[in-house]
């Protein structure tokens, strides 16, 4: 049998391709919020994850209540709708956290080792918010079409032997990343204020001298991460399944991401995200059946031909991690080495 | 207030405290708090090693503490014969293979020029490494596992007391700190940290799936016990007249019959009793130990220098000291002392249930002991450890009756009433993460502070 180039290249497309273009935007998204507090406030925040658990249980507390007054966007998701107002909670939870606990010890010029303790202090508050106020089940707040593409009719209409599927969901994920990360490069780039945050995370000694108000830059900073973690929140759980415990675990990741691409370089947070999710997707990956597409008979291998079990996808960003920081701490686009 | 007035003052509470429990609920529960609270001070003393000795911020105590209950499981099962016969050979040949690969790679990478080829066939010999390995570790992990899947399915262990696995256990965490110590130290703290919680996570991970270790989440149950079991003392005759002697004054009023009920109740409960202070000997044994040792270090040329570390490294550094090998040396040590724990946590379980190994309870609650006991105090950390257990066990009752009280004005079978009555329990770490935040921004060096020096205020 001949190699079958099209079938093996639809496989790869439908469990690869796809499901790990909607996670690295969902990473990206997070990884994004992560290099702009570290390259602003200096600090690793480990309240990120929480942060973004927080700003989805908003979005799904919405979702429900235009669900039950019977507003809807028909094939997407009423989760969009809501998606402002989970952003809204998210802005006034990182705002609260900042005036509450962070400026004290900017005020004092602590250590940074002190503000990861305190962001600490932030993660078991909103952890503890999340769960008391969803509770620690699963939650699915998904409605509208489900799919995009269905497996079933796409082997009907191309005649091939494998189908691809394309959630709504994932679609709509890599759209939303698409559009927020373009609005936030214009913002950076384009306006004032963002450049006023480019140059504070360059230099702060030199940005300060030149008028900029640190206060404010370090407010638009939390606001925007916090945005940024609500929509990478939603987005996730509207993928998988809102759980609140699942987003501490996407911390790892999300640090390995922002570190891989350089911290306080958004352009790297986004490279760092996509070679992490592809990382992960691949490395667990069952090669066997693209295997059999492509090798003639005698090749083809007989187990599952995965390189780690789905239960060590952990294991993936640790490693990754650990080779940047071995190999080239300041990342793939000259971060700061904090 | 002299910090002598202060420490005594602080742990007369902590003592009046377990005696509120002792005469309020009852007395087995307050030992039962008590062996968890020398086993919380252990690992706080543990983390407030590297933290106040050397500000290493680890958040990956949960992996080492699962490492030392692994070393309970691995020392005191009795082996699987069967299982070793059906696996034990395949297992071996990968292990080879993966040294032999391992060792070949280190070759390649010392002694070829760096370029491209190097690369290629760095990569060749790992994937190589890799497949050939798995080729023989499959097949073996599915015989073992398929050895009588509902009792054993996996390798056993070594059959010796589990004492021997407190030990064991601080060598295994030793060994995973001295690997993580090697990547992850010298670089900045934050990137430490994050190395840490890494670790804890992919350990956890292998405990969890490897069946053929751990039986996975099908949990080790009936682990050896270093004390007497309580049905064992019921039936010993010494035991029976040690108790019929305590208890002489309410005994005598009673004959026949009703003497022997008595009797057999008192046994029933002085048993239960009896065990947790044996187990409460142990780890107050263990616990005065390190303490012991850590007072010595911090007090001993050795402890200046990491003092002098802590406080400024780079100044220390021209002075002439190691600087990383000095913060792996504390990170080891610590790490060592949190497996031991672990261990001894297993050990008083009974059993080793890996899905239990949460990182709230085992790496974030020590943390706010930590801080809360005053970082860089030995004793700070020891009652912070205390302390604070005792409020995050006692905090789910008090929760839930404080929850009781505010929602009793509302109808019985409101909505509302039940969410919050059925949320309460989630409210631990709320109080945790508050807790936490209000020392650190209030009393920065802890309830109890440090004597030389600022720590907690850095």
């Amino acid at each position: 049998m001949p190699p079958d180039l099209l079938s093996a290249a639809v496989l790869l497309g439908n469990y690869v391709l796809v499901p790990g273009l909607a996670y690295a935007a969902q990473l990206a998204l997070g990884a994004l919020g992560i290099t702009l507090v570290f390259g602003i406030l200096r600090f690793a925040n480990l309240a990120h994850g929480d942060l973004m658990a927080f700003g989805a249980m908003a979005t799904i507390l919405a979702t429900w209540q235009l669900q039950a007054w019977g507003v809807g966007l028909g094939p997407l998701p009423t989760a969009l709708l809501a998606l402002p107002f989970g952003m809204a909670a998210a802005i006034a939870a990182a705002l609260a956290a900042d005036r509450l606990v962070f400026r004290f010890y900017r005020r004092r010029r602590s250590a940074p080792i002190v503000l990861v303790m305190a962001s600490l202090g932030v993660m078991f508050v909103l952890n503890g918010a999340v769960r008391f106020i969803i509770g620690p089940d699963d939650r699915q707040f998904t409605d509208g079409a489900r799919f995009l593409v269905k497996a079933r009719e796409f082997k009907q209409e191309t005649g091939l032997a494998e189908g691809l599927s394309i959630k709504t969901t994932q679609c709509l994920t890599v759209v939303v990343a698409v559009v927020v990360v373009f609005l936030l490069f214009r913002f950076l780039q384009r306006t004032r204020t963002g450049k006023s945050m480019r140059a504070y995370s360059d230099n702060e000694d030199l940005a300060l001298l030149s008028g900029i108000n640190p206060e404010r830059v370090v407010l638009i900073a939390w606001a925007i991460a916090a945005a940024l973690a609500a929509i990478a929140g939603a987005l996730y759980g509207l993928d998988k399944s809102f759980k609140p415990f699942t987003y501490f675990q996407l911390l790892l990741p999300m640090f390995a991401a922002a570190i891989l691409g350089g911290i306080g370089q958004p352009v790297g947070a986004i490279v760092g995200a996509v070679i992490v999710a592809f990382s992960e997707v691949t490395v667990t990956y069952a090669w066997k059946k693209f295997l059999h597409y492509l090798l003639p008979g005698p090749w083809q291998p007989d187990g599952l031909a995965q390189l780690l079990s789905t239960d060590y996808k952990f294991a993936v960003s640790f490693a990754i991690l650990v080779l940047v920081l071995l190999l080239r701490p300041s990342g793939i686009f000259r971060g700061r080495v904090l | 207030m002299t910090p002598a007035v202060r420490n005594g003052a602080a742990l007369a509470a902590v003592g009046a405290a377990l005696a509120a429990v002792g005469f309020g609920q009852s007395w087995p529960l307050a030992f039962a708090v008590l062996n968890l609270c020398l086993i919380s001070a252990l690992m706080s003393l543990a983390v407030n090693i590297q933290w106040g000795y050397a500000g290493l911020f680890n958040i990956g105590i949960m992996g080492f503490a699962a490492l030392g209950g692994l070393a309970g499981v691995l020392v005191s099962r009795p082996p699987v014969p069967a299982a070793w016969a059906a696996g034990g050979g395949g297992l071996f040949i990968a292990l080879l293979i993966l040294m032999a690969a391992g060792g070949l790679a280190l070759a390649l990478a010392r002694y070829m020029p760096r370029n491209r080829t190097r690369t290629a066939a760095l990569a060749a010999v790992v994937l190589v490494g890799l497949f050939g390995a798995r080729a023989f570790f499959d097949p073996a992990v599915d015989a073992i596992e398929a050895v009588e899947p509902a009792k054993t399915g996996y390798l056993g262990g070594l059959g010796l007391p589990i004492l021997l696995s407190w030990f064991v256990g601080g060598l295994f965490a030793a060994a995973a700190a001295f690997v993580i110590g090697r990547i992850a130290l010298g670089l900045r703290s934050d990137y430490f940290a994050i190395a840490t919680l890494g670790i804890s996570e992919i350990v956890i991970a292998v405990l969890k799936n490897e069946d053929w270790l751990t039986r996975g989440v099908k949990n080790v149950t009936g682990l050896g016990r270093p004390v007497p079991y309580e049905v064992d003392l019921q039936q010993d005759p010494l035991f029976i007249d040690m108790v019929a002697v305590l208890h002489s004054r309410s005994l005598e009023a009673l004959t026949g019959a009703a003497h022997e009920d008595a009797l057999r109740e008192f046994a029933v409960q002085s048993s239960s009793l009896f065990v947790k202070l044996c187990y409460a000997g142990l780890f107050l044994a263990v616990l005065a130990v390190v303490f012991w040792l850590s007072e010595r270090a911090l007090h001993s040329p050795w402890g200046r220098m990491m003092r002098a570390i802590r406080d400024n490294e780079t100044a220390a550094g021209a002075l002439g000291k190691d600087v990383t090998r000095r913060h792996r040396q504390v990170f080891i040590l610590g790490s060592a002392v949190v497996g031991v724990a672990g261990a001894m946590l297993t050990t008083l379980d009974g059993q080793f249930t890996p899905a239990g190994y949460q990182p709230l309870r085992f790496t974030f609650l020590i943390w706010v002991m930590v801080v809360v006991g005053g970082s860089g105090n030995n004793l700070g950390a020891v009652l912070g450890g205390f302390l604070v257990w005792f409020v995050w066990i006692e905090a789910e009752p008090a929760g839930l009756w404080t929850m009781q009280a505010l929602t009793s004005g509302l109808p019985a079978d409101s909505a509302f009433r039940e969410h919050l009555l059925d949320s309460a329990a989630h409210v631990r770490p709320l109080v945790m993460g508050l807790i936490l935040l209000l020392v650190m921004r209030f009393r920065p060096r802890g309830l109890v502070p440090a004597r030389s020096g600022p720590t907690g205020g850095r």
